[in-house]
């Protein structure tokens, strides 16, 4: 008998390389390779999901990573962030405002009309989920006329590149607390580990670029009773927010690009503060790269939960700081489950031995093997 | 995003050891600081590698921030070299990081990256020994939150740990942790040695090697520095035992391969059901062979399937 542990990895790796492209590139009739351009134009909201999760700010590398990895939002984002460590950080950021964002969707379910009108805007919210048949074998013609036909049928534009906030508003009229100016660096949570208890910042940054479905997960066990936010949105917005770096010579503020941006603000149930003053509504913020509705507002709802538990203590699990922002990451989560494929024939070794000798010692007739030595 | 942005398709090119250099040096910091106060489960930043959490990135970390063009470099996964994950780390670190030689004999490196054991042969002043840790706290397993166990270390109270012990021997009459036998470090921390069998447990203490782990995922990097003491929790009436390789009649079992006594073994079922064991190290089990001479070689070229 040869050694038969675990050789001949190389070959195996190629092999499962090769299997796995080849897949790829076999399916379909038309065998067509999906342009990086198709992906980021036809499946803007996956592009969205893996710029958000991923970390960083590159549709096209998202649409790359997407084709690479086959739809795999969780490898796609990975992906991102693995090519996000070989880049050193050049600057932080100023604070940037979104009040300035170019809005393409903007709605608030708390009042009818609010400062700058509803904006429906491209959403799936109202639309009937019945599978439109026709999409399965478009004709080239008339998809490239859809875009035609929309830009032309468009009302010359009396809308404003940029809407007031609905909190502001809310703010003017003393229901919301007063703005509270932030000292110092915002916390990177690229360059610092979260030791707790960490501060606001950190829970944002961590839940910004987290797996969708886990942040939904927690925020929803919150929404069903685990926990009491019940929200109200008082504004949810899609846009793209200009990007403002300071100039490196002059230090002037300038418009270095701008990226698609989902931003979430949730008013929940009313509060005194600290020093007796009136009581005023309580916030929760959630603000995602890419167009993630559901994950700002589930963002919101946990930053909610997370400020109550990081004053009260924590009563449900989405309260609990330390509990939501170490399992939310989808790097980190998909990480480990997929590790326990790796071989564990060590530990296990182990195991039985520990296993086998308490047997002994509890008189259980354990299996005698046979041995060959 | 600009309509008109295209790709830099000639950016594929990563600078040596992958990791910009501010990482590493946070990563370097962090590896002083283990090394100061030994057992310290020191926080960083922890960049994402392009492998799974899971598959050793704290331990790739370590290895990416050490390495240079001077080193040779040996990377095991269950004690071999040749295991999948093993040489997937090792094809990694040979693209990334050009001139670094790669060896299969413990004795010939100058750095030493595992998952799972530490090798047989005894290491030595000019070598770093690099652990990859999936849970870096020994404490996990009687404390889930992360901030409550930091206090607890900080005053070294182990109490909860040392009645965990306790009721196993109540209940199982014997200390049933198999791998990630909690070790006291320097007379103060309580590491978690990484999943290690308790064989190994006992290579720890005074090693003659740096020993580093780090933990990508958790975030933590720590450290048993060279010549520290090294002892596994116990009692003064049940003390701490390694794996038992003993067969039914109390006779040790030997490696199939190389008939060494004294190294643990891996179990194997053949066709017929019986059990079989080999050497879990295998630069260990070659070495073995490379001893006994005249059929060696044959049994030798078996080896790639």
């Amino acid at each position: 008998m040869g050694y038969v542990a675990i050789k001949g990895g190389k070959a195996s790796i190629e092999g499962a390389a090769a299997a796995t492209d080849y897949l790829r590139a076999s399916s379909g009739k038309q065998n067509q390779s999906l342009t990086l351009d198709a992906i980021e134009g036809q499946l803007r909201l996956l592009v969205s999901r893996v710029v958000s999760e991923g970390g960083l700010y590159h549709p096209k590398l998202a649409a790359l990573a997407i084709k690479q990895f086959q739809g795999d939002t969780l490898e796609a984002a990975f992906a991102l962030r693995a090519y996000r460590s070989t880049k050193p950080r050049l600057l932080e950021t100023p604070p940037q405002n979104t009040v300035d964002m170019r809005v393409i969707r903007r709605i608030s379910s708390a009042f009818k009309d609010i400062p700058g009108g509803q904006m429906l805007g491209p959403t799936y919210d109202y639309a009937l989920r019945l599978l439109d048949l026709g999409l399965a074998d478009e004709n080239p013609e008339d998809f490239r006329a859809i875009a035609r036909h929309f830009l032309a049928d468009a009302p010359e534009n009396e809308l404003p590149d940029s809407f007031p906030k609905v909190l502001d508003a809310l703010r003017t009229e003393g229901l919301l607390p007063p703005l509270k100016p932030v000292a110092g660096a915002p916390f990177d949570i690229t360059r610092q580990p979260l030791i707790f208890p960490v501060p606001r910042a950190a829970a944002l940054a961590t839940m910004a670029r987290a797996e969708t479905g886990s942040l939904l997960a927690i925020a929803y066990s919150n929404m069903r009773g685990y926990g009491d936010v019940h929200p109200t949105i008082a504004e949810l917005r899609v846009g793209y927010v200009p990007v403002m770096l300071p100039h490196p010579v002059t230090g002037e503020p300038m418009e270095a690009g701008e990226v698609l941006m989902t931003e979430c603000e949730v008013v929940a149930m009313f509060e005194g503060d600290d020093q007796g003053g009136k009581p005023v509504f309580t916030l929760g913020y959630g603000a995602c790269f890419g167009h993630n509705e559901v994950k700002a507002i589930s963002m919101a709802v946990l930053d909610r939960a997370l400020q109550k538990g990081m004053k009260d203590g924590a009563a449900n699990p989405s309260e609990d700081p330390e509990f939501v922002l170490l399992h939310v990451d989808g790097v980190d989560s998909m990480g480990f489950a997929s590790h326990y494929k790796m071989p564990h024939y060590v530990t296990f070794q182990s195991d039985m031995d520990r296993l086998r000798t308490t047997q002994a010692k509890a008189g259980i007739d354990t299996v005698r093997q046979k041995d060959t030595v | 995003m600009n309509n008109t942005y295209e790709l830099p398709l000639d950016e594929a090119g990563y600078a040596f050891g992958f990791m910009d250099e501010y990482a590493k040096k946070e990563v370097r910091r962090a590896i002083l600081k283990a090394i100061c106060i030994p057992g310290y489960q020191t926080p960083y930043a922890s960049r994402e590698m392009p492998m799974g959490r899971g598959f050793g990135t704290g331990g790739l970390q370590l290895t990416l921030s050490l390495v240079g063009g001077n080193d040779t470099l040996k990377v095991i996964d269950q004690g071999s070299d040749d295991s999948v994950n093993a040489v997937n780390l090792r094809q990694f670190v040979q693209m990334t990081c050009p001139g670094v030689d790669v060896t299969e004999k413990t004795e010939d490196a100058t750095l030493i990256q595992s998952r799972h054991r530490i090798p047989e042969k005894l290491l030595t002043e000019a070598q770093i020994l690099v652990l990859q840790v999936p849970y870096p706290d020994a404490l996990v397993v009687v404390e889930p939150s992360e901030a409550r166990r930091k206090t607890m270390h900080g005053e070294a109270d182990y109490s909860r740990l040392l009645v965990k012990l306790y009721e196993d021997i109540v209940k199982f009459d014997e200390i049933t942790i198999s791998h990630r036998y909690p070790t006291r470090i320097h007379g103060h921390y309580i590491i978690d040695p990484s999943p290690i069998p308790r064989w190994d447990v006992p290579k720890l203490h005074q090693s003659k090697a740096l020993i580093l782990l780090g933990a990508g995922r958790e975030k933590k990097i720590y450290a048993v520095p060279p010549y520290t003491l090294a002892e596994p929790l116990a009692f003064e009436d049940v003390v701490f035992s390694v794996e038992d390789f003993r067969d039914a009649a109390g006779i040790r079992r030997t490696c199939s391969r190389c008939g060494t006594a004294d190294s643990f073994l891996d179990e194997f079922s053949n066709e017929a059901g019986e059990k079989t064991y080999q050497c879990s190290d295998s630069a260990y089990c070659d070495e073995q062979l490379a001893h006994q001479t005249v059929h060696a070689q044959t049994t030798n070229t078996e080896v790639a399937a």
